[in-house]
């Protein structure tokens, strides 16, 4: 499907240039309902598997994706959200808004309200990865749970020893970290490298290490959901 | 004088000295902080006096600076971390000081759900520095940590923290259950944590909200109506 150029909005030019060019994946209909799934970097690669094991029901799907690096600024999410759909809502049919609260105070519901777009209900990725009842249940045992994901692991180094300014002070881990006991890596892909990974961040910190692999958890079937239904659509838009 | 020079605290007027401390400060320089604390002390300066003028005056800076983007967490926590050494110094001369009242008691402490305490501990040693006998009960309270608390200590001001958005909702929680006492009629309820706003305070009837710890504390202390 080809995106129609729009121009530049004036406000505010450095996050729209830093957002823009993010379209991962295009929908490669030229015509039917078009789906947006417009999600956190965090959840690109996830996102992307989960659309090739779709096929051609998620034909008409275009993933655009934010920098990952809001997971430490949420009160970025909702203005980039804002700025994202009102250039493009317009061009599609259902958006998909692949995050969760993450912090934002409930600033995305109120832009997602205001576009007539959808995220995904629960609180952060590692509660749609987990599930809700396996997600409590990990927090009752030890509220002390410092979570990682696929992403986090990967990116470990530079997103929370850097972002924490743990690799220029490290004295300041057991000033971030005291109230925690553990880590706990939600695994979405069984992967034995990426688990001795997750293993070498736990002991960085400090802290006891406890896999869970979950996969894609809700994530996949809201995927699955929105697909489906602009698979729906696009059947009776044929017909009619 | 050249970038290489050493600055010599003990060769600084008063002044210069402040100026120095609140850079220093700035800079998470905890052991020049510490000295300079020392000096001052020497020199006859009241501990309320260094408190005042040089820590919480840099820490107020710091706070601005935070707030603005200018500074993020780990340069804030450095910086504490400097503001906690001249503290050390302070804080058995302040207690045992016969001229010293506290200007109020607040008890401070992270909601249920909730361990994230780095905040809540800058608020505590900004209210601390404005004067107030500060009771830290912690991380993780239900509403029945802050009702025994009340019991026990009588606060002028009580405060709650959070950082999560999935736990903020229960400062509404312990709000409402103070009303529900009539607590509420008569002790202000402040909130804080990276994810509230004044919206959000307002909505749950919080008495005020503090956007950070400097604010936090001199808001706290209208409440008490000091105003220093």
């Amino acid at each position: 499907m080809a995106v129609t150029q729009r121009a530049v909005p004036s406000w505010p030019k450095r996050l729209w240039g830093l957002i823009a060019d993010m379209v991962v994946a295009r929908g490669h209909k030229q015509d039917g309902p078009r789906l947006l799934v417009l999600a956190c970097g965090a959840l690109a690669k996830e996102i992307v598997a989960l659309r090739k094991q779709l096929g051609e029901r998620a034909a008409n799907m275009e993933l655009q994706c934010l920098p990952a690096d809001f997971h430490n600024r949420p009160h970025k999410i909702a203005p980039a959200i804002d700025l994202i759909l009102t250039e493009r809502r317009v061009d599609f049919d259902h958006v998909l808004v692949g995050y969760g609260e993450c912090g934002t105070g409930g600033e995305l519901d109120k832009v997602l309200a205001k576009h007539h777009a959808e995220r995904l209900p629960f609180a952060h990725c590692y509660e749609f990865f987990a599930g809700s009842p396996l997600f409590n249940q990990i927090t009752e045992e030890e509220i002390g749970s410092f979570y990682l994901t696929d992403y986090l692991v990967r990116h470990f180094d530079r997103l929370v020893m850097g972002g924490l300014g743990l690799d220029r002070h490290p004295e300041l881990r057991d000033l971030y970290f005291a109230n925690y006991r553990r880590v706990v890596y939600l695994a979405q892909t069984r992967d034995i490298g990426l688990e001795a990974q997750a293993a070498t961040a736990a002991d960085k910190l400090g802290l006891a290490f406890d896999y869970r692999y979950v996969g894609y958890g809700e994530l996949k079937s809201a995927i699955a959901a929105a697909a489906a239904e602009i698979d729906h659509e696009e059947r009776y838009y044929v017909r009619n | 004088m050249s970038l290489d020079d050493e600055v010599i605290l003990r060769d600084l007027n008063d002044d210069d000295l402040v100026e120095q401390m609140k850079d220093d400060l700035y800079d998470g320089l905890a052991d020049e902080v510490k000295e300079g604390t020392q000096i001052l002390l020497e020199r006859g300066w009241d501990a309320n006096q260094v408190l005042s003028d040089a820590l919480v005056e840099g820490m107020r800076i710091v706070g601005v600076d935070f707030r603005d983007g200018i500074l993020f967490v780990p340069e804030v926590l450095q910086c504490a971390h400097a503001m906690k050494g001249g503290m050390a110094l302070l804080r058995p001369i302040l207690a045992s000081s016969e001229n010293t009242s506290k200007i109020g008691k607040y008890v401070i402490g992270t909601v249920k759900g909730d361990i994230h305490d780095i905040g809540k501990n800058l608020v505590g040693m900004m209210l601390e520095g404005a004067g107030f006998e500060v009771i830290d009960i912690g991380i993780n309270n239900p509403v029945e940590n802050y009702l025994e608390a009340i019991d026990k200590h009588e606060p002028n001001v009580l405060g709650m923290s959070a950082l999560l958005t999935t736990t903020m909702p229960y400062m509404g929680v312990v709000i409402e259950e103070f009303d529900k006492r009539g607590i509420l009629k008569e002790l202000p309820v402040m909130v804080g944590g990276a994810p509230l706003n004044q919206e959000f305070a307002d909505a749950i009837n919080a008495t005020s909200y503090g956007r950070d710890a400097a604010r936090s504390a001199e808001l706290a202390k209208a409440l008490v109506g000091v105003n220093r």
